[in-house]
């Protein structure tokens, strides 16, 4: 059988799928069992199933609107990122800006704290800094928007980066003599052709806010708290509810299941796109 | 020429957040690390002790223990991501049935909490109870005991994280190769290249900013990771698991040694920092000698 044929392909990737889907296939198993059930000799295979842990789950108020919060953090964050780094990787690609490749690789340094220490400086801002009478940014689904700023848009930035540059210049200056504003430009011949590169962009960071857990448990209480945080409030120190951490993990796939197809058909939309053009 | 006015102007939003939230929160931990203070301590107030805190991490074992061990754990994860992301991408560029579908699943794991990825594999791996001991013991008769086996641990968050993660790798090279002309593939192809020199001198130069970019954010990720490796073996056996974002977290919370675990990781930064700033130098300026002009 040669390499390239389709058949391969497909063997190779049920082969490979097999392994990427058991570890989820067991966190699924773990939902579905009573507790008692999960400390005596394992299985591969399910023989019964209980799905009172989901009942349980489903049923509460408080997780509805930990996944809510979830859904408008991770996607405002996405979305403000996203838009923010293009704009960034357009000026820093096209712009001869002085000292533009130490701001490019300042940013990333945002990434590197480690974060135990960083969080107690994170909630004095939040608490004493940021406040107007009242109001506080402690536990708004604002502050969580701006937080996660901090290490998706150097991550955003790095992403984007290579593909704005690998956009050939004459594509702009082109338009530029025929008359194109910056901002057409921006429109009309970069954004169709990093269209793959956003969309992965998109995907990443929406994810990366949707998992992120240690900020989101330091500086929400209730009002903005995030399913994954919710869900790990069921793991402690004294004992874990494997079964209901475990039901509303695989809950938690679904919205990220639904961004995902929804964006990842960008990513081959570009295909064409970059065959056409010279 | 178009006026560098503009660029500033769509900088300056990245630079504004990334100031408050970066620099902000920096400085202030720069503060703590010349402080000795233990807010829930007997003396909850912070004493001024000059550089002793850094002295002190000199000669600190567990710290420079950590260190080689976390270097040891970024350096095998993120070489066998991003191979195997790479060659995975390489896959998805070929036309077949049920392509999107495989993809998805593909992307499964990343769209799992870390805290959650932790939980499944220490469920997955903990001796009796767990299916992959089992497994093992029943068709192998191999005894998988990662709280005694400090290389099978070290080795199991290796594999948990290239688990969680190559997706990362093939999703963004993905995208680059997806971006990439097609006119330099078609002319080698008529050139007679064959499929190394293809990749060697066509794809390879063409997409090395973006494998940069990868490996970087990668590299920096594997050096702070803690959810994971926190749920899998809570560091051990032993300290063999203690990476430095652990290290640092069960400085900050357990021991509530605040000035001490500041200066642990303005440290860690700035090792990172130089780190990543002489790869990126030595990779980015022999790109920039490579460049035709």
């Amino acid at each position: 059988m040669r390499a390239n044929s389709p058949v391969f392909s497909i063997l190779l990737w049920t082969l490979l799928s097999l392994l990427t889907l058991f570890p989820i296939y067991w966190l699924f198993v773990i939902s579905v069992k009573p507790a008692v059930e999960l400390f005596t000799t394992p299985s591969v295979l399910l023989e019964t199933v209980y799905w009172k842990n989901y009942v349980k789950v489903l049923g509460d108020d408080t997780l509805r609107r930990y996944m809510f919060n979830s859904i408008v953090i991770s996607t405002g964050n996405a979305v403000l990122v996203t838009v923010l780094a293009f704009m960034a990787c357009y000026a820093l690609s096209r712009f001869d800006l002085a000292g533009k490749e130490n701001i490019f690789f300042w940013t990333i340094t945002n990434r590197m704290a480690p974060a135990a220490v960083f969080l107690l400086p994170f909630f004095l801002l939040f608490t004493q800094v940021f406040t107007i009478g009242e109001w506080k940014l402690y536990d708004t689904r604002t502050g969580m928007i701006l937080l996660y700023c901090t290490f998706n848009l150097p991550f955003a930035i790095w992403t984007l980066r290579p593909t704005i540059d690998a956009i050939p210049k004459e594509l702009d200056e082109a338009a530029t003599v025929d008359g194109a504003t910056t901002w057409q430009v921006i429109r009309e011949v970069i954004f169709p052709l990093a269209r793959p590169g956003l969309a992965v962009t998109l995907i990443l960071t929406w994810v990366f806010a949707w998992n992120e857990f240690l900020l989101a448990a330091t500086l929400t209480s209730f009002n903005a708290r995030t399913i994954t945080t919710g869900l790990s409030e069921y793991v402690t120190t004294t004992g874990t509810e494997w079964g209901t951490m475990a039901s509303i993990a695989i809950i938690t796939l679904v919205p990220a299941l639904l961004i995902f197809s929804v964006v990842q058909r960008h990513i081959v939309a570009g295909l064409t796109f970059g065959a056409v053009k010279e | 020429m178009r006026s560098n006015r503009v660029g500033w102007l769509m900088l300056a939003p990245t630079i504004a957040i990334l100031g408050i939230f970066g620099i902000v929160p920096f400085l202030y931990v720069l503060y703590v690390a010349f402080h000795q203070w233990n807010p829930f301590g007997a003396n909850p107030y912070m004493i001024y002790n000059g550089a002793d805190n850094f002295r002190r991490l000199v000669f600190d074992n567990e710290f420079l223990t950590s260190i080689a061990f976390t270097l040891k754990f970024a350096f095998f994860a993120v070489v066998s991501e991003v191979i195997l992301g790479y060659l995975l991408a390489q896959l998805f560029m070929r036309e077949f049935p049920g392509r999107g579908l495989f993809r998805t699943i593909h992307t499964l794991p990343l769209i799992v909490a870390p805290i959650v990825v932790g939980s499944v594999w220490r469920l997955m791996t903990t001796p009796s109870i767990g299916i992959i001991p089992y497994l093992l013991k029943s068709w192998f008769g191999y005894d998988l005991n990662i709280g005694r086996d400090a290389t099978m641990a070290f080795a199991l968050t290796v594999i948990m994280d290239i688990w969680h993660w190559t997706p990362l790798v093939t999703l963004t090279l993905l995208a680059a190769l997806v971006s990439l002309p097609k006119e330099p593939f078609e002319q080698a192809q008529i050139d007679g290249a064959n499929r190394w020199q293809i990749f060697w001198h066509v794809t390879l130069p063409m997409i090395r900013p973006a494998i940069l970019a990868t490996v970087f954010i990668r590299l920096m990720d594997a050096l702070r990771t803690v959810d994971e490796v926190w749920m899998l073996t809570g560091g051990g056996p032993g300290a063999a698991t203690r990476y430095l974002g652990l290290h640092i977290w069960k400085i900050v919370f357990p021991k509530t040694d605040y000035g001490y675990g500041s200066a642990t990781s303005i440290i860690v930064l700035y090792l990172t920092l130089v780190m990543c700033w002489l790869l990126y130098v030595a990779l980015v300026a022999r790109r920039d000698q490579k460049r035709p002009s």
